[in-house]
């Protein structure tokens, strides 16, 4: 049966409650919220609370009200405070919607009162003993500069590994990414580093940025004013909820229709056929990875029809035919129209195909998309892509031939147009010039698997969950990281100099020293050997934005939990350290590199970094736009406002040559990535790479959610019944799905909608890394395909009595 | 004078006796209000009321029957289920009630007799009312609030408590 809060009442904020300004710090959406937090002894009554509403009254819907997800006890200037974090109504981005995920940041958050996320690391750990025992940040930062110091001024900074996020929202942010970068990319040249979700350090969408045209440059009002919504390899109900429901649905209510190309019946699909009428969806169940193909049809026929737009091509776009060539770092030319129209050229029934839909399908779309209207007027259309192509077959070209598509007819820089991804995570990348990374960069997986590197510093990443080829990194990361850890048991009666020695001796041997500096003990956190404890946004002030450049200081309304830093201030600490060690080494030149960080607080990093580039934007503006922000990039500062910029593009003029958006040239080639045609020919199974709302990107958080737990306690893994029946498989029973590359398992969930040999397995799990059969083959640039799996499936076990008690519903909205 | 004030004078006698603060404790004394502030006594859950819903006769299986609980303003659904669910009563172990506002925002949700679940219009959240409420797929933080209920010797069902609070009120009861 399902988890029971059994709360039946929750203290009420009184009306002088303190308010903090709160954005969501999960996906990249970034619904506002307040924070209401007051004194422990004290509380609203019915009719005087913070609300100002009378609560002895029932609230109508939409009406406010506090979940008792919403509702914790935390610390705050060292004082146990009652939290209330509720969605803010007057923010733009949600207008009062929470999702599944905002709604639990207030019982997300850790308190000794309420028991609540306990799994948060409180102290620094050092391997000691056989174990990890904490210590203090002096003692901790030492270990790590003085091994560090000692392995790149003995070999270079190519033996330091760095694993680092680049975004914002709960751990990156301006002020967490300028202070890592700093540290890896100003002090030191780091290149051999990677981020959170990818084997390497390089971006995920190359080929639009490389034809001009930025991911993120349309307003979310787009969707409200256009015509046709067209949505390609993502779920946005489920991933970037209230953007879907406060954003598209008004846009399919004022009469917009809505393409969406994806393999997989997803509840995005099921919800807007509810919005918008069936009549009105156009859903293209293409063959997977097959994307490319369909996008140079559309590219195609709405050329030959004439629905381009001539005077944004003349002006807008390059005209001289070739303006990149192919080359090891650009896996397709770029140009103008007309030349990468000829490399383009697929017909309607040639895509039909190859994508396993209809020619009419196609035809409809290309209409919806771009046929003139009745009266002779432009049509108008979004376009939103995510990690359906992002992690796809054949990233950089099928990225760009959608891309093609919105320059072809002009939406792009325009109201109600826009070729965006819809992202992840908010932004917040604020650092030095990567540019030594090089391009393509380092695979560093492979690096690490090969033996490379003798250091990795980890931020908040957890690869073992989130990677490729994840069970052979898991065995060559633990196996080097255990020589080091026998070191330091060997070592452990000696003097730190005798100690760092032996780690020093053991990673010349082949072993990897190992700092994860995190918010939980994760997964790859079980090889490391000095681990920091970091804290989040609102136990600190964080800056990011979303996916329509809206930027907003999320405040600070509780204390980090136990000794947990800022990991611009850990950062610093390390730098500090490294100064320090250095010069005692007698390295002064190098020492010197490591000065400038002398932060007390976020706010320092955020000055030293952020407002170096933007001087107009200081922590007290953004404290006075509210939630509602300002949409980067920021032009100026008047009458009290920051003013931002609507949309990017807006004037016509892009970031290719001469201010032109170039072409791509998207060739098609089947399977890009090495292995992924044998793997497709030797297995029954596509397993699909799916996300689910309610969990937060890889559950580190949510695997201690009571609720969470409850609905899946192991991954859901969507089965055909036929499918299910031939291997002998009941609802919740476990599953192995096992391939050349390893084995991972889950729970099968029976769906109706899903496909025969297609199944759907939810990413990121702790209890059970799709990752781990996934291949190592990416692109040319190290964009990792992770949508494209094959395996097989057997089952392991009956349902067990957790899985028993879980619906097995369809998961899409049924009317009565 | 109330009996709080006797209590006030007891506390304050035996404050008097600690020696080195009395001091203290007589000039707090001395700028004490007449009348003491009084703590509100208060149980520490919620008391609902016990509510008959229907009888067990009244209900046909899979024919919700709309109830209000705990009060007129908290629509809920009776439902007969046909076979024993865990936390089901009556003879057949199979009569459940939950409330019908949408624990995300809300908003009423209708019932679908063909999988039996709670649908939410405004957002498409769904309920199964098969396990306990669980939310199958949608934005809520919390399963669909359960109400408790007792089945009397007559088939006489009564609600007299709830799992979960219920949207739009900080108190099951108002």
């Amino acid at each position: 049966m399902a988890y029971k809060r059994q709360i039946d009442r929750l203290p009420i904020p009184p009306a002088n409650a303190k308010v903090h300004n709160v954005t969501c710090h999960y996906c990249i959406v970034g619904c506002g919220y307040k924070a209401y937090t007051w004194p422990r002894n004290k509380q609203g009554t019915l009719t005087d609370n913070a609300f100002g509403i009378d609560l002895s009254k029932q609230q109508p819907a939409d009406g406010t009200w506090v979940a008792p997800s919403m509702y914790n006890i935390v610390r705050q200037d060292g004082r146990d405070v009652h939290l209330a974090v509720v969605p803010d109504q007057d923010c733009v981005v949600n207008s009062g919607l929470a999702s599944t995920r905002g709604a639990r940041m207030a019982e997300n958050r850790p308190s000794r009162v309420t028991g609540t996320q306990q799994q948060r690391l409180s102290d620094p750990l050092i391997w000691r003993n056989g174990t990890w025992q904490p210590t203090s940040w002096e003692d901790a930062l030492d270990v790590v500069a003085r091994v560090t110091a000692r392995i790149v001024t003995e070999g270079s900074e190519d033996d330091l590994v760095v694993s680092m996020f680049d975004h914002g929202g709960s751990a990156g942010g301006y002020e967490n990414t300028w202070g890592t970068g700093k540290l890896y990319f100003e002090s030191m040249k780091v290149k051999n580093c990677r981020i959170h979700n990818r084997p390497a350090y390089n971006s995920e969408v190359h080929s639009t940025r490389d034809m001009g045209v930025g991911e993120l440059s349309y307003a979310y009002k787009d969707y409200e004013l256009t015509d046709t919504i067209f949505v390609i390899g993502a779920n946005p109900l489920e991933t970037q909820t209230n953007l879907f429901l406060n954003h598209m649905v008004p846009g399919m209510r004022n009469g917009a229709r809505f393409i969406i190309v994806d393999p997989r019946r997803t509840v995005t699909v099921n919800a807007a056929e509810e919005v918008a009428g069936a009549e009105n969806v156009l859903h293209l169940a293409i063959n997977p990875g097959s994307d490319m193909a369909l996008f140079n049809a559309l590219f195609t026929y709405i050329a030959d029809q004439g629905w381009t737009d001539s005077d944004f091509i003349a002006n807008s776009t390059f005209q001289g035919g070739e303006a990149q060539p192919l080359d090891e770092a650009h896996p397709a030319g770029l140009g103008s129209m007309d030349y990468a129209l000829e490399t383009c050229r697929t017909s309607v029934e040639g895509a039909a195909e190859t994508c396993g839909v209809s020619a009419e399908d196609i035809v409809k779309a290309a209409e919806w998309i771009a046929k003139p209207k009745d009266d002779g007027s432009r049509r108008k259309c979004v376009t939103a892509y995510e990690k359906g192509i992002i992690w796809g077959n054949d990233n950089y070209r099928t990225i760009g031939a959608l891309v093609n598509i919105a320059l072809a007819t002009g939406n792009v820089g325009r109201e109600a147009g826009g070729v965006c991804r819809l992202g992840g995570h908010q932004e917040g990348y604020y650092r030095p010039s990567d540019a030594h990374v090089g391009r393509p960069a380092t695979y560093v997986d492979q690096l690490l698997i090969r033996g490379g590197g003798k250091i990795h510093h980890v931020w908040a990443c957890d690869h073992f969950k989130t990677t490729l080829n994840a069970a052979e990194f898991k065995r060559q990361h633990r196996r080097r990281a255990n020589m080091v850890k026998d070191a330091m048991d060997a070592a452990a009666t000696g003097t730190r100099e005798q100690q760092v020695d032996a780690i020093v001796a053991a990673v010349n041997a082949g072993g990897l020293f190992v700092v994860d500096v995190d918010i939980i003990h994760s997964q790859i956190g079980q090889n490391a050997h000095v681990i920091l404890p970091a804290c989040e946004a609102n136990e600190m002030n964080l800056t990011s934005m979303n996916g329509e450049r809206r930027m907003r200081l999320s405040e600070r309304y509780m204390d980090p939990f136990g000794n947990s830093k800022p990991d611009c201030l850990i950062a610093a600490g390390v730098a500090q350290h490294m100064e320090r060690v250095l010069r005692e080494m007698g390295d002064d030149a190098y020492a010197d590199q490591f000065k400038g960080y002398d932060w007390e607080t976020e706010e320092d990093a955020f000055m030293d970094g952020y407002n170096q580039g933007n001087p107009e934007v200081t922590y007290e503006r953004l404290r006075s736009m509210g939630n509602n922000g300002v949409q980067e990039p920021v032009v100026g500062y008047e009458n009290g406002q920051l003013i931002g910029t609507e949309r990017l593009y807006a004037d016509g003029t892009f970031g290719g040559p001469d201010g032109k958006a170039l072409f791509c040239a998207a060739k098609w080639r089947g399977w890009q990535a090495p292995g992924k045609a044998r793997e497709k020919a030797e297995h029954e199974f596509w397993i699909n790479n799916v996300r689910a709302n309610i969990f937060w990107q890889n559950q580190f958080l949510d695997q201690d959610n009571d609720f969470i737990q409850d609905r899946f306690p192991y991954p859901f893994i969507e089965m055909h019944a036929d499918d299910m029946a031939r291997l002998g498989i009941g609802a919740g029973d476990l599953v192995e799905i096992h391939n050349g590359n390893g084995a991972t398992q889950g729970m099968a969930y029976p769906t109706d909608t899903a496909k025969p040999g297609q199944v759907a397995m939810v990413f990121g799990s702790p209890a059970g890394s799709q990752g781990n059969v996934v291949n190592p083959g990416v692109n040319e640039l190290i964009l990792p395909n992770y949508k494209h799996t094959w395996g097989n499936i057997r089952k392991l076990a009956d349902a067990t009595p957790l899985t028993k008690a879980v619906s097995f519903k369809s998961k899409e909205y049924k009317q009565a | 004078m109330s009996r709080c004030s006797k209590l006030v004078d007891v506390g304050r006698r035996q404050f008097l006796r600690g020696g080195a603060i009395a001091a203290t404790g007589a000039a707090t004394a001395t700028v004490l209000p007449a009348e003491r502030a009084k703590a509100a006594p208060a149980s520490a859950i919620v008391d609902y009321p016990s509510n008959k819903l229907a009888n067990t006769a009244d209900l046909a299986v899979n024919e919700p029957m709309d109830i209000k609980y705990p009060d007129a303003d908290s629509p809920g659904a009776l439902i007969k289920l046909g076979e024993a669910v865990e936390g089901g009563v009556g003879p057949d172990g199979d009569i459940v009630a939950f409330s019908v506002l949408c624990p995300h925002k809300g908003w009423l949700m209708a019932y679908n007799g063909e999988d039996r679940t709670l649908n939410c219009p405004g957002h498409f959240s769904r309920f199964d009312v098969e396990t306990g409420g669980q939310q199958v797929w949608g934005h809520a933080t919390q399963n669909l609030p359960q109400f408790t209920l007792r089945v009397d010797d007559k088939g006489d069902i009564y609600a007299e408590g709830a799992s979960d609070l219920i949207f739009g009120r900080p108190s099951n009861v108002l």
